[in-house]
């Protein structure tokens, strides 16, 4: 599927990524286990290996770089997931994105409050 | 014949199970969203639903991306909520219909909606936390979990999926029961989690949404689903859910309550109340 226009910094996440974040994904997926989170932390390189993460994928992991699991094609539902261990909130994860402070990100949520209430 | 008395719509972010396992209900940042569930509680009081169907979309706990369905129903006796990986804690299981479940079954896939049966499934947040937001006390009806693939695109258009609850809305029209029945949607209303665009809402939108919802239905069917995404952002398009309960009351509905507050976690918070005529 092709989008008819770009939409900016939003990528869909359509059969191409799926295919290509497969393995990522199903790895996070996983996550929803206690006993594999505690087995990820205990050696991260060996569980990442188990799933078969590419090295795109992997060097993402390793350096908790959220654009970089999404350019390879993370979903974001499952990496929250990967989020979720370390204790990080979708805010930490717009944060780390939009290279905002978090403080920075909360407060850019707020100030949404300050658009139209009616469609031009 | 059963009837489907009216709508609810509310977001589904995970936090709110949280908060709601702190008790945060009267803290400043919470009570403005928490506060428009009072007279949507008030009015499902009064009008006792005996059962309700859900339309919610799996965020990872009971689908993966092996096999990802465009519309699931469930068909169990009981319903099971599980770790879902970020530490919100588990809800109590809720107890379902098969034989309404069936029924719908039986409909939609007659009229061409070649959804998926589930005798197992189990139900996420979007599923669990909006019961605990309209029946606090865990008083909830007997439910029918409808899930709506909005993770791996393509996703249904606002027009199938409003079709969808229409079909649903017959099923329930023609089964022969006296129960009383409640539709929700869970989701949105805009936000988007991914991306450089992260943090992206759309007040008018949503606000316009939202009215659409009670007397001009199919306004959201003008957009493809990418230019939901552009308006909404990523998870917005969870507005789905709520386009497909809304096709399933049949007839005329009033507002009986609204509330939009930004922002909770990342997201425009709605929470909508709807009667049919």
């Amino acid at each position: 599927m092709s989008a008819s226009h770009e939409i900016y910094g939003t990528t869909p996440f359509d059969g191409a990524m799926a295919m290509k974040g497969y393995a990522l994904n199903k790895m996070c997926f996983s996550f929803n286990h206690a006993h594999n989170r505690a087995e990820f932390k205990g050696d991260e390189e060996t569980y990442m290996k188990k799933y078969g993460l590419n090295e795109q994928q992997a060097t993402a992991i390793r350096n908790r770089d959220v654009l970089g699991l999404l350019a390879a094609g993370g979903n974001v539902y499952y990496l929250a997931k990967f989020a979720g261990i370390f204790g990080l909130d979708v805010q930490d994860l717009g944060s780390m994105q939009t290279g905002l402070t978090k403080d920075e990100f909360k407060a850019r949520l707020v100030a949404q409050n300050q658009q139209p209430d009616t469609l031009a | 014949m059963a009837k489907i008395i009216g709508g609810l719509a509310t977001s589904h972010i995970p936090a709110i199970g949280g908060a709601i396992a702190k008790g945060l209900q009267n803290d400043p940042y919470w009570k403005p969203f928490f506060d428009g569930f009072g007279p949507a509680r008030e009015w499902l009081a009064k009008e006792k639903p005996d059962v309700a169907i859900v339309f919610y979309n799996d965020h990872g706990l009971n689908f993966f991306l092996d096999k990802m369905p465009t519309f699931a129903i469930g068909a169990a006796p009981e319903y099971y909520n599980a770790d879902e990986g970020w530490g919100i804690p588990t809800l109590p299981p809720k107890k379902g219909l098969p034989e309404l479940s069936w029924e719908i079954i039986n409909h939609v896939i007659e009229k061409e909606f070649d959804v998926v049966t589930c005798q197992e499934m189990l139900v996420d947040h979007a599923f669990t936390v909006p019961l605990k937001l309209f029946w606090p006390n865990e008083d909830q009806p007997l439910v029918v979990p409808v899930c709506i693939n909005t993770v791996q695109f393509p996703l249904p258009s606002a027009k199938r999926c409003l079709n969808f609850g229409r079909a649903i809305g017959e099923a329930v029209a023609n089964w022969k029961s006296d129960a009383k029945v409640v539709v929700i949607g869970t989701g949105g209303l805009s936000h988007q989690l991914d991306g450089k665009r992260a943090g992206f809402i759309n007040k008018p939108f949503d606000l316009k949404f939202i009215d659409s919802m009670v007397d001009d239905p199919e306004w959201a069917t003008q957009y493809s689903i990418l230019e939901l995404v552009e308006k909404t952002g990523t998870q917005g398009v969870e507005l789905l859910n709520w386009l497909a309960a809304r096709g399933a009351i049949q007839g005329a509905v009033h507002k009986v309550h609204s509330n939009y507050h930004i922002p909770i976690s990342n997201t425009a918070a709605a929470t909508l109340v709807l009667e049919a005529a």
